[in-house]
């Protein structure tokens, strides 16, 4: 298991390596650069734009700012964020409250229901609960994010007039009632997350759950007259979301980088956002950072979620 | 059995990790005391969010927005083009001998008594510190090239600064004036002015003369200003606190001000006309044009964009085959129905022109132009484009007429496209439309054929114009010395590749010239020779820039040469 785990760890620094090469060369050879706005501007003459590209360090040749960036990284400096002109980690750690607070209350909430709806849906299949909850399940994943964002919007915030929908990141919460308003902005965001994540959680669950039930196994356990609570509580339902604790292991990285669109369209202050800006604005140090701590998270409960197979499964070996 | 519980227990734990973020990410975010939202807050909303506060640093408009309600310049021009003292005591003038007689330098006299926020006098020494900070190259100013003229600042005394020119000029209002001339403090920069310009922490935590300063900056997301208890004018700013907002999209920040009144003010609501007229059908907001000199235009490329040569393509030495005809080139000026562009697709933001330089009004030509699709089919029959194989297309010489048309992805651009497409299309010319994202549009990458300084195509449409009363530099577009070319890294303005002595010669009488009012129509004799004469450029439409307002918000005085917070301080709310 140790010599196991080691392998892994090893394994894993050329992954990493390759995947910072690749994003690196890729930002670098995109176009797109922080002057951009200013493009038409008569004022920014070449020679400007030199200094100033020289001030950012971009010109040097790609391979050593590639060399200059990971020597930096390995010693935990993210760099300097160019359009903010402040070091790249004080803009996360900024920001990472209000995307674990969006996201990971998002994500509860759809693991918390998905889980129950798929265990249920899958043991009265083809009732009328499973056909509505299946329906509501293909409306979710079929529609875009985007979409029900703005439809939120217009509903709640227009219409009805329930919910704000600029997130307001200087609400400091202190009472009851400063809480509320946290809870009254963050609905939105959140419930646009859930309709998608629970839908295809659910699904996943369902037919995890439905793979299940026919096996010799099953039936065994209900010919011994065990009483039907207890066959799907001890026997299906942990064969059954075996497979389901590895997506969710594998998905909470993504808690980390946020809801691209989501943040956007309700201004939710979060890594997501912060990643699409310093991509239209060419702010190569943040977009590295982002994507490189993304990929060390998903190499790390990668793992996590190996292992936790061959606690859960214990007819895993780790041999290699 | 102890060990499958265990591993029960490690399950759980896993499980657990989930609520653990959550309830961490609740309890560091914001542990505080509540601030009251009250009348004499003021929320702003950019879509574009700032990310920096240091207006000579700036990476775009959104920043020197921010900066401005912290820092101010000498003096500023209002919408009718007349100089405003901010820093300055008054405007320098010949007549009260500011300005030297023979135009090589300025004589500035500042305000006494005022400090920084922080309690330092400001004085002299804080103007020539600029100068120093914006024109050392290691630092990287993104406004050097407005002191460029420069010879040197000296403070005569503690509430006197010399600006001394390398040459007599007219534009001697151009340093340390409006957008582009805010003083920033000598003992906070100081030890910043070289390569590690960008370490200092007043680029975050600014200290300025200005109505307020900053109480918390999130970079690309929010900040929070407070009244400046330090400021000069007595009983200003009205709102003792500002909320400045970024980040969305701008029709949503357009709704959030005139439909549901969760801001303020939203900075650039360039949105379809429709859009804004409905939701301002709401009642609780306005729409407020910002007059400017921004001018959407046709730019025509007078190179081959086909025919590559020394590694280029759009070589200056390799002539359109039709374009470089004026003929047509004046059939196209005919054929672009500017009023139903206007109209249909700018509504509030935009009125058709012809005019190369639009503002100040002063040097405004206004120059004639109609729309008529038959006589322009007439002026490429007499120029001997017709369609002889009956393709619907115009050709000579078994040159057809086919031309790729690019611009920015904006549904508005697009939409001008089309119509542009429509009206070509019935003259029997043909457009292949290509629209490019923005940021690789606008971007200056020696490597990216796509953006505009290469002109991979045959017509593109953008907008910019003179950011300063003096259009001088704007007039330089379209020098044959300015050509935008490989050899300068495409970084030349002139991305046209028109090149005429005659224009060259008029510009050269141009910078000669000192008295004002001759000044005035030789910039018209050259708007003209650009849109109507030689037909270089085919204006379109004069842009203002929208921003939306809420009803109760009055002292709102939106300027071309300023930013819009330039007199938050007379902000003020109708009850």
């Amino acid at each position: 298991m140790t010599r196991y785990l080691i392998n892994r760890l090893l394994i894993s620094i050329p992954t990493l390596l390759a995947i910072s090469v690749v994003v690196f060369a890729i930002l670098a050879l995109a176009p797109g650069d922080p002057m951009a706005e200013f493009a038409t501007n008569p004022a920014i003459t070449a020679e400007v734009r030199e200094n100033i590209r020289r001030s950012l360090g971009l010109d040097q040749p790609i391979y050593i700012r590639y060399v200059k960036w990971l020597w930096a990284f390995v010693r935990g400096d993210m760099g300097f964020s160019f359009n903010s002109r402040s070091p790249v980690v004080n803009l996360i750690l900024q920001r990472l409250p209000t995307t674990l607070w969006v996201v990971g209350t998002a994500y509860l909430l759809a693991a918390l229901l998905a889980v129950p709806l798929g265990v249920i849906s899958a043991l009265k299949r083809y009732t009328f609960f499973d056909q509505v909850v299946t329906t509501l399940a293909f409306v979710g994943f079929s529609l875009p994010t985007f979409f029900t964002g703005i439809l939120f919007i217009i509903i709640f915030s227009v219409q009805l007039r329930w919910f704000p929908f600029i997130y307001n990141s200087t609400l400091r919460v202190t009472n009851w009632a400063t809480f509320m308003a946290q809870v009254r902005q963050s609905i939105m965001p959140v419930m646009v997350l859930v309709l998608f994540q629970a839908a295809v959680l659910m699904r996943f669950v369902r037919a995890s759950m439905l793979e299940q039930m026919n096996r010799d196994y099953v039936r065994t356990a209900r010919a011994k007259g065990l009483r039907n609570f207890v066959v799907v509580n001890r026997h299906i339902l942990r064969n059954a979301l075996i497979p389901v604790v590895t997506l969710v292991a594998l998905d909470i990285p993504t808690v980390f980088t946020g809801a691209l669109v989501t943040e956007q369209i309700f201004r939710v202050p979060g890594i997501g956002a912060l990643l699409v800006d310093s991509i239209y604005r060419g702010d190569t140090p943040v977009v590295m950072a982002i994507t490189f701590i993304y990929a060390i998270l998903i190499v790390i409960f990668n793992l996590v979620a190996d292992i936790l197979y061959g606690i859960l499964d214990p007819r895993v070996q780790y041999t290699r | 059995m102890s060990l499958k519980r265990l591993k029960m227990q490690l399950v759980r734990l896993g499980l657990l990790l989930i609520p653990l973020f959550m309830v961490g990410g609740l309890l560091v975010h914001h542990w505080v005391p509540a601030q009251a939202q009250a009348d004499d807050t003021l929320r702003l909303l950019y879509w574009q969010a700032p990310t920096l506060l240091n207006p000579h640093l700036s990476t775009g408009t959104k920043d020197f927005e921010a900066s401005r309600l912290v820092y101010e310049p000498l003096a500023s021009f209002d919408a009718e083009g007349e100089m405003v003292p901010f820093l300055a005591a008054e405007i320098p003038s010949i007549e009260n001998g500011g300005v030297a007689e023979d135009l090589s330098a300025v004589t500035w006299k500042l305000k006494s008594g005022v400090t920084w926020a922080d309690g330092e006098p400001f004085t002299a020494e804080d103007v020539v510190f600029t100068y120093e900070y914006i024109s050392n190259p290691e630092v990287g100013a993104i406004t050097s090239e407005y002191y460029a003229d420069i010879a040197s600042v000296e403070a005569l005394d503690p509430s006197t600064v010399k600006v001394t020119f390398k040459e007599p000029t007219v534009a001697w209002f151009v340093p340390f004036v409006g957008t582009n001339g805010m003083i920033i403090p000598k003992h906070v920069f100081e030890t910043y002015n070289g390569p590690n310009s960008r370490e200092a922490p007043a680029n975050l935590a600014p200290i300025g003369t200005g109505p307020y300063i900053t109480e918390d900056v999130k970079p690309g997301d929010v900040i929070v200003y407070v009244a400046n208890e330090n400021f000069r004018e007595e009983g200003k700013p009205f709102f003792k606190r500002v909320e400045l907002k970024g980040g969305g999209d701008a029709t949503s920040a357009a709704r959030a001000v005139l439909q549901t009144g969760d801001a303020d003010y939203a900075w650039n609501t360039q949105v379809e006309a429709a859009v804004l007229a409905q939701l301002e059908a709401a009642g609780i907001g306005r729409v407020v044009a910002k007059p400017g000199p921004n001018m959407e235009r046709i730019v025509i490329n007078f190179s081959d964009p086909n025919v590559e040569k020394d590694g280029q393509r759009s070589h200056k030495d390799v002539p359109h085959p039709f374009l470089t005809d004026l003929n047509v080139r004046k059939a196209l000026s005919l054929a672009m129905d500017r009023q139903t562009i206007a109209d249909q697709i700018y509504g509030v933001a935009g009125t058709p022109t012809n005019d190369y330089v639009l503002s100040p009004e002063n040097i405004r030509a206004n120059a004639p132009w109609e729309f008529n699709l038959e006589e322009a089919a007439k002026l490429l029959d007499e120029a001997g484009w017709v369609d002889s194989n009956n393709n619907g297309i115009r050709d000579k010489d078994g040159v057809e007429m086919r031309m790729v048309f690019q611009t920015s992805v904006n549904p508005v651009r697009q939409k001008t496209q089309e119509i542009i497409k429509q009206d070509l299309g019935k003259i029997g010319i043909d457009l292949e439309l290509r629209s490019i994202d923005a940021s690789i549009f606008f971007d200056s990458e020696p490597n990216n054929p796509d953006n505009l300084g290469h002109f991979y195509a045959d017509l593109q449409m953008y907008t910019t114009g003179n950011d300063n009363p003096d259009p001088t530099g704007y007039m330089r577009r379209y020098l044959c010395e300015e050509i935008a070319q490989k050899e300068n890294n495409w970084a030349n303005a002139n991305d046209s590749r028109y090149c005429n002595p005659t224009y060259d010669a008029m510009f050269a009488e141009l910078v000669r010239m000192m008295d004002p009012e001759e000044r005035d129509e030789q910039v018209k004799k050259m708007n003209n020779f650009l849109t109507v004469e030689d037909v270089a450029v085919i204006p379109l439409i004069d842009r203002t820039s929208p921003a939306a307002a809420a009803n109760s918000l009055d002292g709102i005085d939106l300027t071309p040469w300023d930013l819009e917070p330039w007199n938050i301080k007379d902000w003020t709310r109708k009850s």
